[in-house]
């Protein structure tokens, strides 16, 4: 009976050991390039403007080294972007989340874009075309010679 | 002692700051020369005056006053002598004192020109050049003057004031912080000197810009008289540019030569306006148009100029750059405001004289295709604009913080970056005036016909990458279009004159330098856009933990792990540095030795990449981590930059075409032209 409870806790000491190593792995270490290829798209709120995988300092490692547990634990991509925007705000993405007046950023550049694209266009027509006439006018003006000798004069006075 | 004297002697200059304004205002005023001398003789002087006080604060770095606050922020004792000297633009106040001593000798040498021509533009441009001077000097003397010393209460309590306080006894700490290790690199010898000197000259054209303005001088004058000036401050802005991507690559081991920094992006937005500037002078000269657009760009120019010194020295933006914060911020943005307002007010009473003179008469023509390109320069200086003040007015008008990174930048700017390589290489064939869609397609099929070659062979080669194929064709396309305007000039001077091909070449350079140095700039150009498709497109990278013996491969190279040392330096160092050998193909090729440093003064890492560079590509290997003690296994980044160099091979080239381009020449004498003449266009008056 004895040997019988030693076995069964044995047994049941094995069974937890096994299920926690199990629970703990949740799956393949990620390779290096894995991880870097999601660190590169979020910044760490310390060191300014630096990516996150070349980013030097030991708080930047242990970021590395969080994506890493999180990959391995089975999140995606998308969920540990979201996972360190909610632990340390929307300022560790490499680009501003679209939504709200975030989407500025995305709208205003082609737009501002597009406008002056626009009043380029009608500037330049409206230069084309208005020589034309301009010089038609002047043709017919300078068949009276003297006419055209006055205005001269009178425009280099101006 | 010596300090007293920097002091004195940037105090002086702040005081002929104030009178050179005041005399030259009078001098205009009361129309009596003799104020506007006495202006000259200020602005003059105020070169040589804040010549003492900067070497009165290089003598006190090198001899490592630590009394003054200053030296003792950027200087340490186991800094070598040049980083002593250099560290005179390490931090704000010494960079301040740096830009305003470069200033003051611009506008000295301006002063030294002949100017009986321009006796009117004088007194103005010296009230400009004061100004700016003025404003510097004043942050300088009253928030971050460098000459201020330490002082220790009986309490032992340490504050700075300029002279001793009562009770108080001079103080002077054992050591110094030393410099930022960042700036520790002879890149930054010359990077900040290089960048503020473009900065710095953009001032004078300006300068020049307001003179014409104010006395109401519609003709271009300025422009001509500024036209060196211009190329030379946008030599200096872009060699800046240059040597401070190179440093990055070297320094800040990120694999990488351009981040889109907020502080990267400042000393670049003023590039973006002076390099359509200087295109869309050109078509003032030829054609007497766009002189409202010519007057807007440089005033944008000097206000960019400032502004990208406020966000350097303000600290306003979170950056690797942003070394040093203060409360100077306001008042920079305070003097940008009442800058841009002036000027642009000046520019407004003036619009009727500034109509241009003539009208455009072909959508195809050279004037039509330089105002698409300023169009192009200043669309992606509103994108660039727009990523720097986002995550600031992210912060005030919703209080949430946001990151703009690369991908912002890449992606809005890219179809423009091509659109402007399409437009290199259309624009050198199309002319002045008159240009049909015949005519231009006449002059372009034989390059686009041969550069479409480059496509074919590209797929051939296996290449499939629609960015790449397209940016590559493009600069095939004005590579090809710029030799053949280079071969079409000399062919005919040569059928012309009868002189050999070669002769014919080189006379055609000397004679016409502008033009052929803005062709050989364009040569520099496509080298830099092919290095760059290089590494946006085709950089591959790879991480690996390696145990001595073990290798690491990428791209047909590998890297088999040697070794790895810990050892301290005398300039306050603790390096880890590991033996890398290098292989391709399995041939050896040579050790490399990336290394992480660590320095105790300012309990700062940095890493320093091992290279191993070929025209082809470069390996960029990178120690991430180690096994401490054993050193028995270590962790690599590696990347390979494919055609990164050619970038470096641009930038030398694009030095070469500008100093081309902006090489004297010998100028026939122009005869004052008489008062009603002024204004015409350069091909009017024939």
């Amino acid at each position: 009976m004895k040997s019988l409870a030693v076995s069964l806790l044995l047994v049941l000491m094995l069974g937890i050991f096994v299920a926690s190593a199990a629970a703990q792995e949740g799956g393949p270490t990620p390779h290096p390039d894995e991880v870097n290829a999601i660190a590169r798209n979020l910044y760490c709120p310390v060191c300014a403007n630096v990516p996150l995988d070349v980013c030097g300092t030991a708080a930047c490692a242990q970021w590395r080294q969080q994506i890493a547990d999180l990959l391995t634990q089975g999140y995606t991509e998308q969920q540990i972007y979201d996972y360190f925007v909610q632990q340390y705000g929307p300022s560790v993405l490499a680009t501003p989340p679209a939504s709200g007046f975030n989407w500025l950023i995305y709208l205003l550049p082609p737009a501002v874009v597009l406008l002056g694209a626009l009043f380029l266009s009608r500037g330049l027509l409206n230069w084309k075309c208005k020589p034309a006439k301009r010089q038609l006018a002047h043709k017919k003006s300078a068949k009276d010679k003297y006419a055209q000798h006055l205005e001269d004069e009178l425009r280099a006075r101006r | 002692m010596v300090a007293d004297l920097g002091f004195f002697a940037l105090l002086t200059v702040f005081l002929l700051a104030l009178y050179g304004c005041a005399a030259a205002a009078i001098g205009i005023w009361r129309r009596q020369p003799a104020w506007i001398g006495s202006a000259r003789m200020a602005t003059l002087l105020s070169f040589p005056l804040l010549t003492i006080s900067a070497l009165a604060l290089i003598f006190s770095l090198i001899n490592l006053d630590f009394n003054l606050e200053y030296v003792a922020s950027v200087t340490s004792r186991s800094m070598p002598l040049y980083l002593r000297a250099t560290a005179l633009w390490g931090g704000q106040a010494g960079s301040l004192l740096f830009w305003s001593w470069l200033l003051s000798a611009f506008a000295s040498a301006v002063m030294l020109r002949d100017w009986r021509r321009d006796r009117d533009l004088q007194p103005w441009v010296i009230i400009v050049c004061m100004v700016t001077l003025g404003f510097f000097l004043s942050l300088i003397l009253f928030f971050e003057n460098p000459f201020l010393r330490l002082w220790q209460g009986v309490t032992g309590t340490v504050w700075t004031a300029l002279w001793q306080p009562a009770g108080a006894q001079p103080y002077a700490p054992i050591d110094g912080n030393g410099l930022n290790p960042l700036l520790r690199h002879p890149g930054m010898v010359v990077h900040p000197p290089l960048l503020y000197l473009g900065f710095v000259s953009f001032v004078i054209p300006f300068a020049f810009a307001i003179a014409a303005l104010v006395t109401g001088r519609s003709d271009d004058r300025w422009i001509r008289l500024t036209r060196r000036w211009t190329l030379v401050a946008w030599l200096f802005l872009s060699l800046g540019n240059l040597v401070g991507s190179r440093w990055a690559y070297d320094v800040l081991g990120w694999g990488g030569y351009w981040g889109w920094d907020p502080v990267e992006i400042a000393a670049f937005m003023p590039w973006l306006t002076g390099t359509a500037f200087l295109h869309s002078v050109m078509i003032q000269e030829k054609r007497g148009l766009f002189k409202h657009w010519n007057m807007l760009l440089i005033i944008l120019t000097y206000d960019l100029v400032i502004f990208g010194t406020f966000l350097t020295r303000s600290g306003v933006l979170s950056s690797v750059h942003a070394f040093a914060q203060s409360a100077i911020g306001p008042l920079f943005f305070l003097f940008i405001a009442s800058t841009l307002i002036v000027s642009l007010f000046l520019l407004s009473r003036r619009w009727q004289q500034l109509k241009s003179e003539t009208r455009m008469t072909s959508l195809l023509s050279r004037e039509a295709l330089f105002l698409l390109n300023n169009f192009l320069f200043v669309s992606i200086l509103v994108i660039c604009f727009l990523g720097v003040i986002f995550p600031l007015a992210s912060e005030i008008l919703t209080g949430q913080k946001v990151t703009v990174g690369p991908v912002y930048y890449e992606t809005a700017t890219g179809p423009l970056w091509a659109a402007l390589l399409l437009l290199m290489g259309v624009a050198p064939l199309s002319a002045w005036r008159a240009s049909t869609a015949r005519t231009l397609g006449r002059a372009i099929w034989k390059p686009l016909l041969i550069s479409l070659a480059v496509v074919l062979l590209l797929l051939a080669t296996g290449m499939r990458n629609p960015g790449a194929i397209l940016g590559l064709w493009l600069s095939a396309f004005v590579f090809l279009v710029t030799l053949y305007e280079f071969w079409r000039g000399a062919k005919a001077r040569s059928s012309n004159r009868g002189e050999n091909i070669v002769a014919a070449f080189w006379l055609l350079v000397v004679r016409n330098r502008r033009r052929y140095g803005g062709y050989i700039i364009h040569l520099g150009v496509v080298l830099i856009a092919i290095g760059v498709i290089g590494i946006e497109f085709f950089q591959l990278e790879t991480q690996g933990s390696l145990a001595v013996g073990e290798r690491l491969e990428l791209g047909g190279y590998s890297m088999e792990y040697v070794s790895l040392a810990e050892f301290q330096t005398a300039d306050g160092r603790l390096v880890d540095r590991a033996v890398v050998n290098l292989y391709k193909d399995d041939q050896f090729l040579r050790q490399l030795y990336p290394r992480r440093d660590f320095y105790f003064e300012s309990q700062q890492p940095m890493n320093i990449p091992g290279l191993y560079s070929t025209i082809e590509s470069d390996v960029y290997l990178r120690l991430v981590d180690w096994e401490p003690v054993s050193a028995q296994s270590a962790t690599f980044k590696v990347y390979l930059n494919p055609l990164v160099n050619w970038v470096w091979m641009g930038g030398i080239v694009f030095m070469v075409g500008t100093l081309v381009a902006a090489w004297p020449e010998r100028e026939t004498v122009e005869m004052a032209a008489p008062a009603r003449f002024r204004g015409r266009p350069a091909e009017a008056r024939g």
